[in-house]
């Protein structure tokens, strides 16, 4: 009796431990593969319809603060912490993960107009309606102590404004005028009056209230260029990582980025929103940046896109006042005026938590596939479909057809 | 009043205008000015100025002229004073100052100091140069121009401080793929050198330390070798190297031979063997002596000191005189029973001979001996042992050692020609015993060696006996057992372990054999027997069909066994041999039997079925699709296609126009000739030589809801498009490192680390990085300069790569070059 047996080398295909993903033997023959591009076509329309399905921004509200909340500010070396100030003096300290308000505090009287962490963590200031700036410790106080300033200075009339240098112990502060302190001082370095205000490093900028932008030097005894728009601008972000780029939020429903050394023309007019634009932040990365507007939604745009990728929005959120984007480039912060602060993910499908190599690198490749069939009608539907409250949608509606009809004229 | 003032204030600026036009004319910038006024601006802005005011001095002059010709008149009217300046021309009191519009000239000045005659010289010449020049000094700007000029100044250093960045950004904006944060360390361990280069030592320890291994010349950097131990490398040849190392694997592998053997002999339990080989060496250990003796007197005398000590220790001692607890113990038996007794008398012989004098000292070389050889012996200086004729190693001879280690026939061959070696020498030493000696030595060897195949796992023997054992335990345990008494040495421990395994099913086996204890084994296990009834009873009938007659034949050689039981070496080593063969022979028979015998009850429905379901399979298919005549059904479709594509014959003809109409009546055949139309052919079908395709040129509206109606931007040609659409990414056609190379995103950002905006520092080192291409790389402060040169160029090598991978442009650039 002859016995043939099949003999294979188990190394071949048993794998090394149950951990390990089954070995399957591949053959890129591209005979035994036919029809690539429907295949990847048919992937990529899965790809996108999955990413629309799962996209579920919201992660998180903080209530809390018992007026709108006016500013916040991020912690530079802790992406867990973020602080905010409302419209009633109040100030609270937050830890994202728990979702809790760890630490209040009564600030000033009247709003919180602004405030920034200094740059090492340790401290932050703010200043307020009471023509104050109070620098505050990072840890709350001690059992017994009380919650007291390190420092506190007061000025001739109200600041609207703060920011802090990246490495240096300077801030400026902007209200009737632009004024840079050193910390140890108690009256200002230097101060610019051009105009009236509202804010990087050296370079500073300020929106007044006169409709314009103005540039500074901090090292220069005078401002450098100012821009006058139609309209005013409400707050100016400068690109984290191009030097020389800001943006601007402004009051006629667009946002406009410019290149600081040819202020007469912005780059691009980033428009889509149906209301003032009263905040903008980049994402640390430069690449993205989020605007709230009055129109209580906020919409992220590309760097150089005129039209945002997607645009946030709950039933419950009103005018939003403030938004950060988080240093890690995962979350955005909004502050809006029904008090509450919401978290969002900056990727609204994105998974969040660590991921394994293989969802990785499916995540990648549904990226790709994503990004090769974008021009195709269907997914380019798919991915552009978003909800939109009826207000919104109208309003946007009404806008285009005046839109149109000045075109027109 | 204000109105007035404001001429007055006109007047000034002409005055200072027509000075500056005069500067302009006459005076030549200095740089500084230059820069400040580079505007052409500014210069329009003065020109008109400059003519503004040239109206208004027009002006002015008329009026005068029309107070000149009004105070000709006569009447001297009292002329108000006219106030152009503040306090300095005007007095409050209405006093005009004189002279108010005329120029004052430096020499009006110098009048008075002509007449003082202590004045110095040279001021005067400096005063009279001044005089000469007939320039005057610019008027400052005003704030609000010269503050424009700041800023203009201020913002163009800015901008172009500011423009800096711009390489590092579009270098950014082109990189293929950006890794936040920017510029991090590469994680993992850094190489020593890196760690050592920027380390000093601080504390007095360290200091110490470092100071004892500069002593040295311990390599700081590379820690691979001083210099002492570099030379005594090159000191050594490789040859010599070579042999030493051949010395050094030879010790090896015999001390582990001769550890393994002795563990091996250590093992065997039998007294009997033990005390042969005790008595084998003692003997041998005699003729050593005797040899030594001959040539070697001085070593012989101390071994005979040797012996000599060992027999004072055996006299002092009370080891073997019967006194203890052993002995007495025995003593009590001995009356009884004659082994006791044997044994008492065994140690009372060991005793007379340890103490015997060593008068003649073949006779009296004693133990101590025995207890040395069972200690691992130290190869590398015993000469003894070397000389050791029985050891094969100690020949030289390396490689032929396994080979003899595995045959048992060579080593039999080598154990006779020992034994005729010791009987050529001692050929009056007793016969009969060295001879029982040397069948028992050899017997166990055999032993040894039968049971080595199992031991080493050498597949064939191994099979067959595992086979063997398979075969007994299922047919005939009972077999097995009466085997194992007979020749329990021969069976492995693989063996023992199988059956221990297969107890249960021996057990179930035998009792089904027996057909006595069936049932109740079934009533102890009702659940496993529930399942297996059937089979059970089919199983049974194969037994005891082929069990019986299997047992037989057992039964049969087992009887041959029993016959021959070994009496000497030879016999036993024939008889060993022919046993295997039949046993092997036997079992291989038994299992192919078994197996074709077992397998072929089962398998005979199931090849049927097989043969059955071939027909099935055909005729289910036959059945699934009975209605469907596929082809025709295509055939007739593709017909349908080809008729509708086929153009129609329009008919246009209009009954009862041009001639009666009504029921029943056609219209003419010329009409209808004259407005049927017929269209042309078409061009011929493009699947008209393909029996079985449709080919359809018409556009499908489900399909082209999915395809790109016109070319997208930043597509020059529907070429470019079509050929990034065509190109797959996904892992079924491209290899995983393609993949993951196609499929890299372009903004990679870790989590929960922190992404600080761009600093300084980044710009810097990228302007570092562009100017160092030229630069001398970086020299590592170094104790051991010899052994860094090659590492650090692959370390260089490295960090590009790295940088290459973030920096997808320079690798371009570099490729270039």
């Amino acid at each position: 009796m002859k016995v043939k047996v099949l003999c294979r080398n188990p190394d071949d295909y048993v794998r090394e431990t149950t951990r390990d993903i089954q070995r399957v033997p591949r053959n890129y023959d591209p005979t035994l593969h036919p029809f690539e591009v429907p295949r990847e076509y048919t992937r990529a329309m899965n790809a996108t319809k999955l990413e629309r399905v799962f996209a579920k921004p919201f992660v998180a509200a903080l209530d809390g603060h018992r007026d709108a909340v006016n500013c916040m500010a991020k912690h530079p070396t802790s992406l867990s912490t973020l602080l905010s100030g409302s419209c009633d003096g109040e100030v609270k300290v937050w830890n994202l993960p728990t979702k809790k308000c760890v630490r209040t505090l009564q600030a000033h009287e009247g709003f919180v107009r602004g405030m920034c962490a200094r740059f090492c963590g340790t401290s932050f200031f703010t200043v307020g309606d009471d023509k104050t700036i109070k620098q505050w410790k990072m840890e709350a106080p001690g059992y017994g102590e009380e919650e007291e300033p390190l420092n506190m200075i007061l000025g001739k009339t109200v600041y609207t404004g703060i920011d802090h240098h990246q490495k240096e112990g300077v801030f400026a502060t902007c209200g009737q005028q632009v004024d840079i302190w050193d910390e140890q001082r108690s009256s200002p370095i230097r101060s610019f009056t051009w105009g009236a205000s509202r804010f990087l490093t050296e370079l500073l900028a300020s929106c007044a209230s006169d409709r314009s932008i103005i540039l500074y030097d901090m090292r220069e005894a005078t401002p450098l260029q100012k821009v006058i728009m139609n309209m005013r601008s409400n707050t100016l972000c400068w690109n984290p990582m191009e030097a020389y780029i800001f943006t601007c939020a402004n009051e006629d429903y667009h946002l406009y980025t410019y290149d600081m050394r040819q202020l007469s023309m912005p780059i691009v007019m980033h428009s889509d929103h149906v209301s003032a634009v009263l905040d903008v932040d980049y994402s640390p990365t430069g690449k993205e940046f989020v605007s709230a507007s009055f129109d209580k939604t906020i919409r992220i745009f590309p760097e150089k896109k005129s039209h945002s990728r997607s645009v946030y929005h709950t039933k419950r959120m009103q005018h939003v006042i403030c938004v950060k984007w988080s240093l890690d480039n995962k979350y955005i912060m909004t502050g809006s005026d029904e008090m509450n602060i919401r978290l969002w993910k900056a990727n609204a499908s994105e998974k969040l938590g660590l991921l394994t190599t293989r969802e990785k690198q499916a995540q990648n490749y549904s990226q790709k596939l994503k990004q090769k069939f974008q021009h195709h009608p269907q997914i380019r539907r798919i991915t552009r479909h978003r909800h939109l409250p009826r207000e919104i949608y109208s309003q946007r509606k009404e806008l285009h057809v005046m839109k149109e009809a000045r075109r027109r004229k | 009043m204000a109105k007035r003032k404001a001429k007055a204030s006109r007047v000034r600026s002409e005055s200072s205008s027509k000075a500056a036009k005069n500067s302009t004319q006459v005076m030549t910038y200095d740089d500084g000015e230059d820069e400040l006024l580079e505007g052409d601006d500014d210069d329009a802005v003065i020109s008109a100025s400059e003519e503004d005011e040239g109206g208004s001095d027009d002006e002015r002059k008329h009026r005068k002229l029309l107070e000149a010709i009004s105070a000709l008149g006569g009447k001297k009217r009292r002329k108000l004073a006219e106030r152009s300046e503040a306090s300095v021309q005007v007095s409050e009191f209405a006093v005009s100052a004189e002279g108010a519009g005329e120029k004052i000239s430096l020499s009006d000045l110098l009048g008075a100091m002509d007449q003082t005659p202590s004045a110095v010289k040279s001021t005067k010449k400096q005063l009279q140069n001044l005089e000469s020049c007939k320039d005057t000094l610019e008027l400052p700007l005003s704030r609000q121009e010269t503050e424009k000029i700041q800023r203009k100044v201020a913002f163009e250093k800015t901008s172009k401080d500011v423009s800096q960045w711009e390489s590092i950004v579009k270098q950014n904006q082109r990189a293929e793929q950006l890794v936040f944060p920017l510029n991090q360390e590469p994680s993992g361990p850094k190489p020593v050198e890196h760690v050592v280069v920027g380390w000093k030592p601080r504390t007095p320890l360290e200091m110490e330390v470092f100071s004892l291994l500069h002593k040295n010349m311990q390599p700081i950097n590379d820690p691979l070798l001083t210099p002492m131990e570099e030379a005594s490398l090159k000191a050594m040849s490789l040859e010599e190297a070579k042999i030493r190392r051949a010395e050094l694997q030879k010790i090896r592998a015999l001390q582990s031979y001769y550890e393994a053997k002795a563990k091996r002999e250590r093992k065997i339990k039998s007294k009997k063997y033990h005390k042969v080989l005790k008595k084998g060496k003692r003997k041998e250990l005699l003729k050593e002596f005797e040899e030594m003796r001959n040539k070697d007197p001085a070593a012989a005398l101390e071994e005979l000191k040797k012996m000599e000590l060992a027999r004072m220790e055996e006299r002092m001692s009370l080891k073997h005189q019967n006194s203890g607890k052993w002995a007495k113990s025995k003593a009590i038996m001995a009356k009884y029973d004659d082994e006791a007794r044997k044994a008492m008398q065994q140690q009372l012989e060991m005793n007379k001979e340890l103490t015997q004098k060593l008068a003649l000292p073949p006779e009296s070389e004693e133990e101590q001996e025995p207890e040395e050889t069972e200690v691992v012996p130290d190869f590398a200086n015993d000469a003894q042992a070397a000389a050791d004729p029985a050891n094969p190693w100690m020949m030289g001879k390396l490689s032929a050692e396994p080979a003899e280690k595995d045959c048992g026939g060579d080593d039999k061959e080598s154990a006779v020609e020992n034994t005729q070696n010791e009987e050529e020498r001692e050929p009056e030493g007793d016969e009969e015993e060295e001879n029982e000696e040397d069948v028992l030595l050899r017997e166990f060897d055999e032993k040894r060696k039968s049971r080595r195949p199992d031991d080493d796992a050498l597949a064939p023997p191994f099979q067959v006996d595992k086979e063997e054992t398979e075969g007994e335990k299922k047919e005939e345990p009972v077999c097995v057992s009466s085997e194992d008494e007979h020749e329990g040495e021969v069976v492995s421990e693989f063996k023992s372990l199988f059956q221990k395994l297969l107890a249960n099913g021996h057990e179930s086996t035998v009792n089904k054999g027996t057909g006595q204890d069936a049932k109740e084994s079934d009533a102890e296990e009702p659940a496993l027997l529930d399942e297996g009834l059937s089979r059970v009873r089919s199983l049974e009938d194969v037994d005891e069909l082929l069990g019986q007659g299997l047992v037989r034949e057992h039964a049969e050689d087992v009887a041959e066994v029993k016959e021959k039981i070994p009496t000497t070496a030879e016999e036993t080593k024939n008889e060993r041999t022919d046993k295997r063969k039949k046993k092997k022979i036997l079992d291989l028979n038994d299992v192919l039997t078994r197996d074709a015998k077992v397998i072929s009850v089962p398998l005979a429905p199931t090849a049927i079925g097989e043969e059955e379901g071939e027909g099935d399979q055909r005729m289910l298919v036959q059945e699934a699709f009975a209605g469907d005549d596929v082809v025709a059904d295509f055939l007739k479709d593709k017909k349908k296609r080809v008729e509708a594509g086929k153009p129609k014959v329009v008919d246009l003809t209009l009954p009862g126009w041009g001639e009666w109409g009504g029921v029943g009546l056609k219209p003419s055949r010329y009409k209808r000739r004259r407005f049927r139309i017929k269209v042309a052919p078409p061009p011929p079908r493009k699947d008209r030589n393909l029996p079985n395709v449709i080919i359809s040129d018409a556009r499908e509206s489900s399909v082209a809801m999915h395809q790109v109606s016109q070319l997208p931007f930043s597509f020059e040609k529907p070429e470019q498009f079509e050929c990034s659409i065509r190109t797959p990414t996904g892992h079924t056609w491209n290899t995983q490192r393609t993949v993951q190379k196609l499929t890299a995103p372009k903004v990679v950002t870790q989590l929960g680390s922190i992404i600080e905006p761009i600093t300084r520092d980044s710009l810097d080192k990228s302007k570092a990085q562009t100017r160092g291409k030229k630069a001398p790389d970086i020299v590592l402060a170094s104790a051991g300069a010899e052994g860094q040169g090659p590492r650090k160029g692959r370390r260089k090598a490295g960090e590009n790569n790295a940088r290459n991978l973030r920096n997808p442009r320079r690798r371009a650039i570099k490729r270039t070059k």
